[in-house]
């Protein structure tokens, strides 16, 4: 018997959660196109975190990689979730921001230029506060602006998640990919616990975040897209058939009337079960893609 | 924090439009309402308290699900509207507590909720209307972000019950793991982490700071010197650029965004290197 027929699937995987947001993102892009763009040997770092004591990172924690996924040219934004928990400061908001706008000034001008935002972070850097959530609103405001022209996709992969004001922009991509472990939601658990109280949320219950936040539960709801294995060439594959399919016609983003209505037709006199909802708006979406 | 959340944005909704009720159908958390603004139809949309709401978790002035898509809806049958014709000016009324905390919300996606309401802004602004936000009380977090901070001008009262942040105190003191004290202190240091409006402005985000002497019960005089200002961003929104250039090219922005402006400058040179 060989080596490889007794060593189990999982084992040979290589893994995207345990890789760094450099290294994830180099793995997404065609082999020897990239290059990385403001690199830590730009050192441009916040100046908000020393004036705090809190030593700064000469990429402050976001990675723009230029360069091209099956062919076509694509810029891969990736924020680190080791550093600050992945949170969106000036300087790493700036860097999110300028990449989209030049994907979509090379659109506009007829280089289709795509990007993929991979997205470990609880929001906003709430030492740099109010340039935060503001460059959270630049960063929207910039993804719709490249949305007319090329899609732009959000991988989350885990093990920090997607909260706060950026699981608001996420949800304005053209697909979201997300693997078992990822989570996606506005509000953390600890935030509602603090906020509306433990008996709204028990930010210990880890079973109950997953069913809420995790990518099975997104992916299975229709509000995330696909549901990747935790594995580098699994998600690069992935993220090549989405781009093959191309901008979708409807954004998910637009899709108001169809929320409004499922939000309108919610039980709110207890809690929602997460499981139940999954099956009821699969099921719509289901019987609305045979129609 | 002296003013009760909902009261100065109903008592100016009801002063731009004579209204005071949702439009039908729509719940009673949120107003919407057509009126005269200068030369211009104008549409005014404010968030209010609505203790009556099915959601528990949004019933103190919280931006939940049922607001964000009624926010969706609101923005984009007026954009459907004037889709061949003068663009109306989008006025968001700016006074409310911040997205909802609750577990109803997160369990139905609150954050594509809030997306639909950001997303139809935007569409507004990028097709050509003028979209202003007005903020006259708390604009805190996600509640920002879905309305108002896709406006192209931000116009807010200058007094000490407006606040823009991304946590109230309590909170963001937690989280950081500071005083109170200490995140107040820290605030007069640091302009992006202060809850002052006068150090927000400093940060070049703003288009204009507007003094009202009583901001709960605006005289004849203050509603018309407000409508005044109004007219004028929406004017200066007609002729300016439809994307968000406007906050980084501000003095103030030269001034406190130069990280921003240098990455910017720096990423373009780099971009355009073969």
């Amino acid at each position: 018997m060989s080596y490889a027929a007794v060593v189990p699937e999982f084992v040979r995987r290589q893994s995207f959660i345990e890789l760094d947001a450099r290294a994830r993102a180099q793995s997404l892009m065609d082999a020897g196109s990239w290059r990385e763009l403001v690199g830590p040997f730009d050192r441009v770092e916040s100046p908000w975190l020393p004036m705090q004591d809190i030593a700064p990172e000469s990429d402050d924690g976001c990675i723009v990689l230029k360069g091209a996924i099956a062919g076509k040219p694509a810029v891969v934004i990736a924020l680190e979730g080791k550093f600050q928990a992945g949170s969106m400061g000036e300087v790493s908001g700036a860097k999110m921001t300028a990449a989209l706008d030049l994907a979509a000034k090379d659109s506009q001008n007829g280089k289709t230029t795509t990007a993929v935002l991979l997205l470990e972070t609880g929001g906003v850097r709430l030492q740099e506060a109010n340039l935060g959530l503001a460059v959270i609103a630049e960063v929207m405001a910039s993804m719709l602006a490249l949305r007319e022209h090329a899609p732009v996709f959000t991988v989350i992969a885990g093990t920090v998640g997607c909260f706060g004001g950026m699981a608001i922009a996420a949800a304005l991509s053209s697909y979201i990919l997300m693997t078992r472990e990822a989570r996606l939601g506005l509000n953390g658990p600890e935030v509602i616990e603090q906020e509306s109280g433990i008996e709204e949320f028990d930010s210990s219950d880890h079973a109950l975040i997953w069913a809420i936040n995790g990518g099975e539960q997104r992916v299975g709801m229709g509000v995330a897209d696909e549901l990747v294995l935790d594995d580098a060439p699994t998600i690069a594959a992935a993220l090549r058939r989405c781009l093959t399919t191309g901008l979708p016609q409807v954004h998910r983003s637009q899709q108001v009337q169809l929320y409004r209505e499922r939000v309108a037709a919610l039980d709110t006199l207890q809690q929602i079960d997460p499981f139940s909802l999954r099956k009821s708006w699969k099921k719509e979406t289901e019987e609305g893609v045979t129609q | 924090m002296s003013t009760q959340i909902g009261l100065r944005g109903k008592a100016w909704f009801q002063a731009f439009t004579g209204k005071n009720s949702p439009m039908a159908g729509d719940p009673g958390s949120l107003l919407t309402a057509d009126a005269q603004l200068g030369e211009d139809m104008a549409r005014f949309l404010c968030v209010v308290p609505n203790p009556g709401a099915r959601f528990p978790c949004a019933r103190r002035g919280e931006v939940g699900l049922e607001e964000s898509y009624t926010l969706a809806t609101r923005v984009r049958e007026a954009i459907e509207q004037d889709k061949n014709g003068k663009k109306r000016p989008i006025v968001a009324i700016v006074d409310l507590k911040s997205q909802a905390y609750g577990r109803r919300e997160e369990t139905a996606a609150i954050f594509l909720a809030c997306a639909t309401a950001a997303d139809a802004y935007a569409t507004a602004r990028m097709k050509g209307h003028p979209v202003i936000a007005l903020v006259m009380g708390n604009a805190i977090s996600g509640g920002f972000l879905t309305h108002g901070y896709q406006a192209n001008r931000i116009l807010a009262f200058d007094d000490a019950d407006v606040v823009i942040h991304a946590m109230h105190r309590e909170a963001a003191a937690r989280i950081t793991l500071r005083t109170v004290a200490d995140l107040e202190r820290l605030g007069h240091e640091i302009a992006p982490m202060s809850y002052d409006i006068r150090d927000y402005a400093k940060l070049g985000l703003l288009y204009k700071l507007l003094h009202v002497e009583s901001p709960e019960k605006p005289s004849p005089q203050e509603i018309r010197t407000v409508q005044g200002e109004l007219v004028a961003a929406v004017a200066d929104a007609r002729v300016g650029p439809a994307d968000l250039r406007n906050r980084l090219e501000s003095t103030a922005a030269r001034e406190m965004r130069k990280a921003s402006i240098l990455v910017r400058t720096k990423l373009e040179a780099e971009w355009l290197e073969k």
